[in-house]
């Protein structure tokens, strides 16, 4: 039985939106002087607020983390395997926060919502953001939740990252980080990638340097060569063989239509994709992950980056992730030992390359459960008298900050999303499963075979993340 | 519970504070023990997926990392003692361990079944290889690629040069003095090198 199957949802959940007034200065030298954070929270928030986990979304996911929309029953949070009642991160012990960041496309300001100072949408215009941005502005929603320390910080990928950056930046203010197939800089390899995937987008005379919104254009088709150019390095050599193989969808017909399952399938993903997804928000994304490397500012050298840490860490690889393959989080491990950190490092022998932080390996998700256990032991069990409590509280707000906390209702088209097909639970993470990738990932829930009916998928709103990807 | 004669033989080799590197570290019982009796720091490592919640349960930091080239990572002598507790017989490149040992530790603790135990001799003279508490497995299925007696261990500590700092053989729990080759069925040492 699968630890899916066992437990249970959070049910249905409703995102939030927290106004912030108070100008974020970006590691670009720009300045925002207002902006948005939509998140969701799950569990409760105990009495010294000492339970909380944030949880980090990667390249086009959301605040979407788990549960489903009450007028939107199939749209489950991206990380619903490892978020709910009874699961890893167990909400009924854990006050969890699921935050979009900052450039994204899901309600969090973005290219796609409105700057204040024109009235219009920010589009091209919107300031390139950075890891060390988005949790600057992750701070700030914590201080607005009254938390001045999270119990934990985690994410997989460029989730993993933030975990990192908070661990680095915060050191006082996060007493775990998980640190899940990540990396502590994007390889000149994996740069590359992103270059391509940005290429495909700039070059796309529908992206109108940007501005494409404002024409009422959308640069679809380099959309859909970047996802694709992704996609490619989300999954192993080994499981795409496995899929896929040579498998033709109807015999070879000698022309450029889509003969190889594995063709159908990425157009397929590119074409959905590039319906929810922004090109601008995938442009700053990609630089983002390009971006961070915090041991730069210390000559290279990560465990001096690392010194300032005090969190107690998990970090966790997969063997057949190419993309932030093990070496790499042996990286983050070895600076982490230098510095005697307190740390546990699970190396996963999954199958499913870098999309296997989405997914349901037993192993996998026995270690984080037993981390948290480990974490969660700690707390104190006792509450604090009303006067204590009324210390903790005390977090740090401006006034101003305080006077514009403001939950700002979202249409159904804002929220994070998935316009997903939930799989029946035997699919889940199954090696054997004619799903690629499979598990967690929506995005693969189409058989190659379906492929010619799913490559026309029913237009979504902007708006829509969710598991849809998660990835890198 | 009562705690095994061989760890408790180990946590009396400990210095407190030390601290500690546990290679195969299981399910992290041992270092719990040596955290909590000695004070120790460290890291236990260990490559079976089922025991690496086991030692975080424990409170361990584990690390899931293959012994034989897994070690690069530790800078030298940044530990005061590495331990290899009934692993040694089940690596493939024993000198390598032994070696990376003591270069990573000021000192080493490895113990191992002895295959000069009169009980394992016996049964090789009954024309069997050895099945016992402390070679428990058959030998189509043992994990063991390199058995070897007291006698060869000090051998191989003459020849590499690596001094002996105590030495404490078992038979089941009760201590070994005369004749241990024989007699011992576990040998622990404490190492250094010269």
């Amino acid at each position: 039985m699968s630890e899916y199957s066992q437990s249970h949802s959070v049910g249905i959940v409703a995102p939030q939106t927290a106004r912030f007034s108070e100008p974020l200065k970006l590691r670009s030298g720009a300045t925002l002087s207002d902006y948005d954070l939509v998140y969701e929270t799950y569990g409760a928030l105990n009495a010294d607020r000492s339970n909380a986990i944030l949880i980090c979304h990667a390249l086009n996911a959301s605040h979407h983390v788990a549960g489903t929309y009450a007028d939107d029953p199939d749209n489950t949070g991206w990380w619903d395997n490892m978020v709910g009642p009874g699961k890893p991160v167990d909400t009924d012990r854990f006050f969890v926060i699921g935050v979009n960041n900052l450039g994204s496309c899901f309600g969090s300001s973005g290219p796609l919502s409105v700057n204040l100072a024109t009235g219009k949408a920010w589009g091209a215009d919107f300031p390139i953001v950075t890891v060390e941005d988005w949790v600057d502005a992750q701070v700030r929603l914590a201080d607005r939740l009254g938390i001045t320390r999270l119990l934990a910080v985690m994410g997989g990928s460029l989730g993993g990252m933030q975990a990192l950056c908070w661990s680095i930046r915060y050191p006082s203010r996060v007493a775990h980080a998980l640190v899940i197939a990540a990396a502590p800089n994007l390889s000149a390899q994996n740069i590359a990638f992103n270059e391509v995937a940005r290429q495909a987008i700039l070059s796309d005379p529908q992206f109108s340097d940007g501005h494409f919104g404002e024409k009422g254009e959308k640069p679809r088709l380099g959309l859909r060569v970047a996802r694709m150019i992704g996609h490619i390095t989300y999954i192993s050599d080994e499981q795409m063989a496995e899929k896929f193989g040579r498998q033709l969808r109807d015999g070879l017909n000698f022309s450029f239509a889509p003969e190889f399952q594995i063709e159908s399938y990425l157009r397929y993903q590119g074409d959905k994709f590039a319906e929810y997804y922004d090109a601008n928000t995938y442009l700053r994304v990609t630089k983002a992950l390009d971006y961070f490397d915090p041991a730069a500012e210390h000559g290279g050298d990560l465990a001096k980056a690392l010194s300032s840490a005090r969190a107690k860490f998990l970090v966790v690889s997969f063997t057949t992730d190419w993309r932030f393959a093990p070496e790499r989080s042996h990286e983050i491990v070895k600076a982490l030992i230098d510095n005697r950190r307190d740390i546990a490092y699970a190396e996963i022998a999954a199958p499913n390359g870098h999309d296997a932080f989405l997914l349901e390996d037993p192993r996998y998700l026995a270690t984080v459960r037993a981390y948290l256990n480990k974490a969660f032991s700690t707390l104190s069990p006792t509450p604090l008298t009303s006067r204590e409590r009324g210390s903790v509280e005390s977090v740090p707000l401006t006034s101003r900050e305080r006077g514009s906390a403001e939950s700002v209702p979202l249409t159904s088209g804002e929220r994070g999303s998935a316009e997903s097909v939930p799989l029946p639970s035997g699919e889940n993470g199954s090696v054997g499963s004619p799903l690629p990738s499979s598990g967690g990932s929506v995005d693969s829930r189409i058989q190659p075979a379906a492929s010619s009916a799913a490559a026309q998928p029913s237009p979504p709103s902007w708006g829509r993340a969710g598991r849809e990807g998660a990835n890198p | 519970m009562s705690i095994r004669r061989d760890y408790s033989v180990i946590a009396d080799w400990i210095q407190p504070q030390s601290r500690v590197l546990d290679l195969g570290c299981g399910d992290g019982t041992l270092f719990r023990l040596l955290a909590d009796t000695r004070d120790v720091t460290g890291y236990g490592i260990e490559i079976d997926d089922d025991k690496i919640p086991l030692c975080i349960a424990n409170g361990v930091n584990v690390l899931q990392r293959d012994l034989e080239g897994g070690l690069r990572d530790f800078d030298d002598q940044s530990f005061d003692c590495v331990i290899l507790s009934q692993t040694l017989q089940a690596m493939r490149h024993t000198e390598l361990v032994l070696t990376e040992m003591l270069r990573i530790g000021r000192e080493a603790i490895v113990t191992f079944p002895n295959f000069g135990y009169w009980h394992v001799r016996m049964q090789l003279l009954m024309g069997h290889m050895p099945v016992s508490d402390d070679l428990p497995y058959q030998w189509y299925d043992t994990p063991n690629v390199h058995l070897f007696t007291i006698a060869d261990f000090d051998a191989l500590c003459a020849e590499k040069g690596y001094r002996v700092l105590s030495r404490q053989v078992l038979a089941g729990d009760k201590p070994v003095n005369a004749f241990a080759n024989i007699r011992g069925s576990l040998a622990m040492y404490r190492l250094t090198r010269d």
